[in-house]
């Protein structure tokens, strides 16, 4: 109990002290999750709100397909891009592996997937509600994607928190994509995973909080946002 | 006043041996009709009768499984239509923008839009309301707002399905004022109620529906005064209908 509570001690004493490695590792963390998360949503969204109103053939694919993905192991995600990037593979003469780059990539993989099938869900609810009135005012589903995204923004910023929740705790793809190089590709989940091996607590445990800390404060904001604003809007 | 698309009138719009089924029932049958302009036809009938189906097959939300309804002017014709339906669908969005929402799907000009704007919250009563999101009016303020919202159209045929359904006295009472004012100023009015003295006060028309077959269409006065088919006479006695 003692190995946890000077571990809590020196943690707390880290984070407090700003210490320099731990800002970087942070910023890094929210840099990539967050660029990886904004990109999914980009592609998440319409893409989700797309599957929902269209009717076309291998929809039902598309459908399971996203329902899957939502689920994949971010170890095979990291896999793939790997391969995808290593030397020998199809975009390795980019030379992005071991770069943030290909850990946002790996983690837009993760993420659109999520994104997308939440979106699905929420829109062709909001669909059976909307359908004859956007049809008579003459907007058939395309045009009307932007209008029920709008709409639906107050249950898709859950859908988003949802993949912002997966890219930020993910540790595997990361890892096999980063390489977890100090001052490069470093992350707080792969750094726990180092520091704890290491048997490093302190740092892994001021890590483990901040993680925490930050996953919490970006839930209650957009909980908040929602809340006033959905009260607004009924 | 923004100028119509075309001076063409889209009326008169003609049903030819019009059925509808779904799922092996047959909801609509064989009602052949022609909706000549000027008019206000109230369509009543009990409860599951067709009438809310029936409008949705003349708007073109629904498509006839026999039979067929044309507009006189088919090009363009689903412009010069609008609808209002029982529960008011209104956009996440505030009252004015419900309605610009709807005239820029028409691709109105951003600086007709707010006039128009202007003038439907104007004649329906809603502009102290302009800024308010759309789905904290009342349920009655959010009708008035989806009528507003149909004449911002300037549609030639405006449907509205049971349009009073769920309002109040006071409510329903503005609302058919605003139906009349749309009315005078050059639309023609096909809706249904199962509101008798609503359909008294104002019909020019009525069309009689009972499971799926339109009974009896007359003048308002014929029809009230002197029904000619047995089962509009029960309803009007308020009998049930079997």
């Amino acid at each position: 109990m003692t190995d946890f509570s000077d571990a809590f001690a020196a943690a707390i004493g880290l984070v407090l002290g700003l210490d320099t490695s731990l800002t970087e590792i942070v910023g890094l963390s929210l840099r990539v999750s967050l660029t990886a998360v904004a990109i999914a949503a980009f592609i998440g969204l319409p893409v989700g709100a797309a599957i929902a109103l269209f009717r076309f053939p291998g929809r039902f694919f598309f459908v399971v397909a996203t329902n899957a993905l939502m689920g994949m192991p971010p170890v095979v995600v990291g896999l793939i891009v790997y391969l995808l990037l290593s030397r020998a593979g199809p975009f390795g003469v980019f030379g992005l592996l071991f770069t943030p780059t290909a850990m946002i990539v790996a983690q837009v993989l993760l993420v659109t997937p999520i994104i997308a099938a939440l979106t699905r869900q929420v829109i062709e609810d909001l669909w059976i509600e909307y359908e004859e009135q956007m049809r008579s005012l003459g907007a058939g589903p395309g045009r009307a994607v932007p209008a029920l995204l709008w709409d639906g923004r107050f249950t898709l910023i859950t859908a988003i928190l949802a993949g912002f929740g997966r890219a930020s705790a993910e540790v595997g793809a990361v890892m096999i994509v980063g390489g977890n190089i100090d001052h490069v590709t470093r992350v707080m989940t792969t750094s726990i995973a180092l520091e704890v091996s290491k048997g490093n607590l302190a740092l892994a445990l001021g890590l483990g909080m901040i993680l925490l800390v930050l996953s919490a404060s970006i839930n209650a904001a957009a909980y908040l946002i929602q809340h006033n604003t959905k009260r607004w809007h009924a | 006043m923004t100028a119509p698309l075309d001076d063409t009138s889209i009326l008169p719009l003609e049903l030819t041996d019009v059925s509808f089924a779904a799922g092996g029932n047959r909801l609509i049958k064989d009602v052949t009709l022609r909706f000549e302009p000027g008019l206000k036809t109230v369509m009543i009938g009990p409860n599951g009768a067709g009438k809310s189906l029936f409008l949705r097959l003349c708007h073109g939300l629904l498509q006839p499984t026999q039979g067929s309804i044309r507009w006189q002017q088919e090009t363009g014709a689903d412009r010069h239509q609008a609808m209002v339906f029982q529960r008011p669908v209104m956009l996440r969005r505030s009252v004015a923008a419900n309605i610009d929402y709807a005239l820029k799907l028409r691709q109105i000009s951003r600086r007709d839009r707010g006039d128009i704007i202007d003038r439907v919250l104007h004649q329906t009563g809603l502009r102290r309301l302009a800024d308010q999101p759309a789905r904290v009016l009342s349920i009655g303020e959010q009708q008035k707002l989806a009528l507003a919202r149909a004449w911002a159209l300037e549609p030639q045929v405006l449907f509205l399905d049971e349009p009073t359904a769920s309002l109040d006295p006071a409510a329903i009472h503005s609302v058919e004022e605003i139906i009349a004012a749309i009315h005078d100023a050059g639309t023609r009015i096909i809706m249904t109620t199962h509101d008798l003295g609503q359909a008294r006060r104002i019909a020019d028309e009525v069309l009689f529906i009972n499971r799926g077959r339109i009974l009896e269409a007359a003048p308002a006065d014929r029809f009230f005064n002197a029904p000619e088919n047995d089962l509009a006479q029960a309803f009007l006695r308020g009998e049930l209908l079997w």
